[in-house]
């Protein structure tokens, strides 16, 4: 995953010298995961900037930058840290355009690591995509896995809007061409017709053994979609398969109420309520604040979670 | 082992050139063609016109709720005096007279505190911020657009307006931080009014000065006399020259006072006396200029009423615009509107072409602002 996302920001920056990386140890240090490795020593330190501890002033400064025309692309070391730039991203990176009717755009990337798996402590694993979900003027990116980081952070980065990207620790081989996923578009990773599984980041692989599971002991070809962008959400993926599928189980890290799952449920309604043959069910973090990675595996779902609310629905 | 001396440079300074009794130091006094000082004067008119006829409009109700600038004229006048239209300029949200002067049309202003978005827009080749809200968290932005300038090699320096408040927010502080290890061509300009809303300067910071407060970031700081035009802008001229010339940024904390209220949704009767107001009005930035100005014979004939004649255009064409429609909220979200949104758009449309289909309903696009308390509502 890292060099993958290493990989897309060597290739941004070579194409376009308006690219500027900007976090705490991005330089020298090549970042704290060895995303930024080697930048700085390419591209100098006006370019790959390490800057002060200050969450806020990354991005309010690079708010600045791109305001100038700039492309800063900020890193923030954990998404637990990101509550203290919350403020410069949702009060002025997602609404300068609206703000000055859009004579100023935000080109800009804020990405961060988010979700468990990481033995670390508080604010090192929480998955807190929801509260970035809801501001409208930003979109936000989860990849599932190298491949699909790499070319999501090259859209990024040519986004003439702000666009937020979260991704875990992940392994996969990745072609050495570059690639580029578009903004906005869900992927069927498995196709199926008895239950759709809509999942995205690290949930991923969780749903596709789910399916292996399913497929296996029940007999059941269960169609499992990577959202890929979770806003602006592509709806039209999800209501076409459920209207194929009858069926729906979303499967999400956060916590559940208010969460991606309640605004995936409610599409589907929209869209395919009467192609709906059960109820769609939420596999998620419970509602609590962070348990500690000793009771990590408790919160966070996994597969027998998965596959029990798929039986679920398809017994419905 | 010793107790030394680490940085015995500490200073600050306090500049005043033409106080509030007239008295002017003509060795600091800056060297202004007689040009400038009638277009600084006229500007500084204006604002305090334009500023009272708003209060009016607001009571009135044909514009919402907005941060009066009386009082603050010279502090914002004499600072961004010193920019080229090159420049950048950052405002809060009281510089009515500094945006005016930097190119912001009345009318577009007042649509702005109309609650009219379209106000917010700077021109195309304008290079100014819109009003932002969110006490200090603009100030990043600012240190942002000066490093972009010094990263793309632009003769650019940009300045920042704020309260005395929005010292205590965390975002000046990080502003101030970047800017010194970045060393960027930023002028930071503190308009410490001595109210942060009700909140006076004592209970907002124990420091004697704000301008020392630049000392702990590596930058100079300096306070002024913000009520006098001279002193703010022989600072401003200063601190801007060092920033083009690579030297870094500045802090400059102008002493001045609001006369008015914080919005004209406040009360200040509540928290301070009137026995302060009066002791600041004897030091309004106007007069002094105004006696300095007549002194030199160089006070215009009949400007006040020319002043009124430009504001009382402008509030003509700012009542002539059309009432905004509502399908254009759309229209500034992304550079491409997402399949759902564009669903929530023909949505709208269609439910407004419904109800232009029944005239005799009200629409839900009347233009005018919302009333505050005990306010009456008038329509435009």
């Amino acid at each position: 995953m890292v060099k993958a996302l290493n990989q897309a920001l060597f290739q941004e920056m070579e194409r376009d010298a308006d690219v500027l990386v900007l976090g705490e140890d991005v330089g020298v240090d090549g970042g704290v995961f060895r995303v930024t490795d080697d930048l700085q020593r390419t591209f100098g330190s006006q370019r790959v900037i390490d800057s002060p501890l200050a969450e806020a002033a990354i991005i309010g400064t690079a708010v600045g930058m791109a305001l100038y025309g700039l492309k800063p692309v900020c890193e923030i070391q954990f998404s637990g840290f990101a509550f203290q730039c919350f403020h410069q991203i949702e009060n002025h990176c997602a609404r300068y355009r609206m703000r000055s009717q859009g004579r100023f755009n935000i080109p800009m990337v804020i990405r961060m690591p988010y979700g468990g798996g990481v033995r670390a402590l508080e604010h090192h694993s929480e998955s807190e995509e929801q509260f970035y979900a809801h501001i409208p003027g930003l979109k936000m990116v989860i990849p599932s896995g190298p491949r699909n980081a790499r070319a999501l952070l090259a859209a990024a980065i040519r986004d003439p809007d702000p666009v937020k990207s979260l991704y875990h620790a992940a392994k996969e081989e990745v072609p050495d061409e570059s690639e580029v996923i578009p903004i906005g578009r869900a992927q069927v990773a498995r196709e199926g017709d008895a239950l759709t599984l809509v999942a995205y980041g690290a949930m991923l692989r969780v749903a596709l053994e789910a399916a292996d599971v399913l497929r296996a002991e029940d007999g059941a070809a269960v169609e499992v979609i990577d959202l890929l962008t979770v806003s602006p959400l592509d709806r039209e993926t999800l209501v076409t398969s459920v209207k194929k599928t009858g069926r729906a189980v979303v499967v999400h890290e956060a916590p559940r109420s208010f969460g991606p799952g309640a605004e995936i449920a409610a599409s589907i309604m929209d869209g395919a309520f009467l192609s709906l043959e059960a109820p769609i069910r939420r596999v998620t973090a419970h509602d609590v604040p962070f348990v500690g990675f000793a009771r990590e595996k408790a919160n966070v779902p996994d597969v027998p979670r998965v596959v029990a609310a798929a039986r679920e629905t398809l017994a419905f | 082992m010793p107790r030394i001396a680490l940085e015995p440079r500490f200073q600050v300074e306090y500049l005043s050139i033409l106080d509030s009794d007239g008295n002017l130091d003509t060795a600091l006094e800056p060297k202004l063609a007689d040009m400038d000082l009638r277009s600084l004067y006229r500007a500084m008119l204006l604002g305090r016109r334009l500023d009272e006829r708003m209060v009016r409009l607001q009571r009135q109700g044909r514009i919402g709720t907005f941060a009066p600038t009386k009082g603050q004229e010279a502090a914002q006048m004499g600072s961004v005096f010193s920019l080229r239209p090159t420049d950048w300029m950052v405002p809060s949200f009281r510089e009515t007279a500094a945006m005016i002067w930097r190119g912001w049309p009345i009318e577009k202003l007042l649509l702005f505190f109309a609650g009219h978005l379209e106000g917010g827009q700077p021109a195309p080749e304008q290079r100014d911020l819109p009003i932002t809200i969110p006490v200090a968290t603009q100030l990043p932005h600012a240190v942002g657009l000066a490093y972009a300038a010094q990263y793309r090699g632009d003769d650019v320096v940009v300045m920042a307006y704020f309260g005395d408040g929005a010292t205590s927010e965390g975002d000046f502080h990080e502003a101030l931080n970047f800017a010194g290890v970045w060393h960027v061509p930023v002028v930071f300009v503190c308009q410490n009014n001595q109210w942060a809303i009700s909140v006076p300067l004592k209970k907002q910071t124990h420091s004697r000065t704000i301008a020392q407060k630049a000392l702990a970031y590596g930058l100079p700081g300096i306070q002024v006399d913000g009520n006098d035009v001279f002193a703010v802008y022989a600072a401003a001229r200063e601190a801007v020259e060092r920033a083009r010339a690579g030297d870094g940024p500045t802090l400059i904390e102008c002493v001045t006072y609001r006369l008015g209220v914080h919005t004209t949704a406040d009360d200040p009767t509540k928290y301070r006396s009137e026995a302060e107001v009066a002791m600041w009005e004897q030091k309004d930035p106007l007069t002094r200029f105004r006696a300095y100005l007549e002194k030199r014979n160089l006070l215009e004939e009949g400007l006040e009423q020319r002043v009124d004649d430009e504001i009382a255009e402008a509030i003509r064409r700012f009542e002539a615009m059309p009432p905004a429609n509502p399908l254009t909220m759309f229209d500034h979200v992304y550079a491409e509107l997402p399949p759902d949104l564009r669903a929530q758009r023909d949505e709208m449309a269609a439910r407004e072409n419904t109800a232009a289909a029944r005239p005799d309903e009200t629409s839900t696009h009347q233009p005018g602002a919302t009333p505050m308390r005990g306010q009456r509502l008038t329509r435009r």
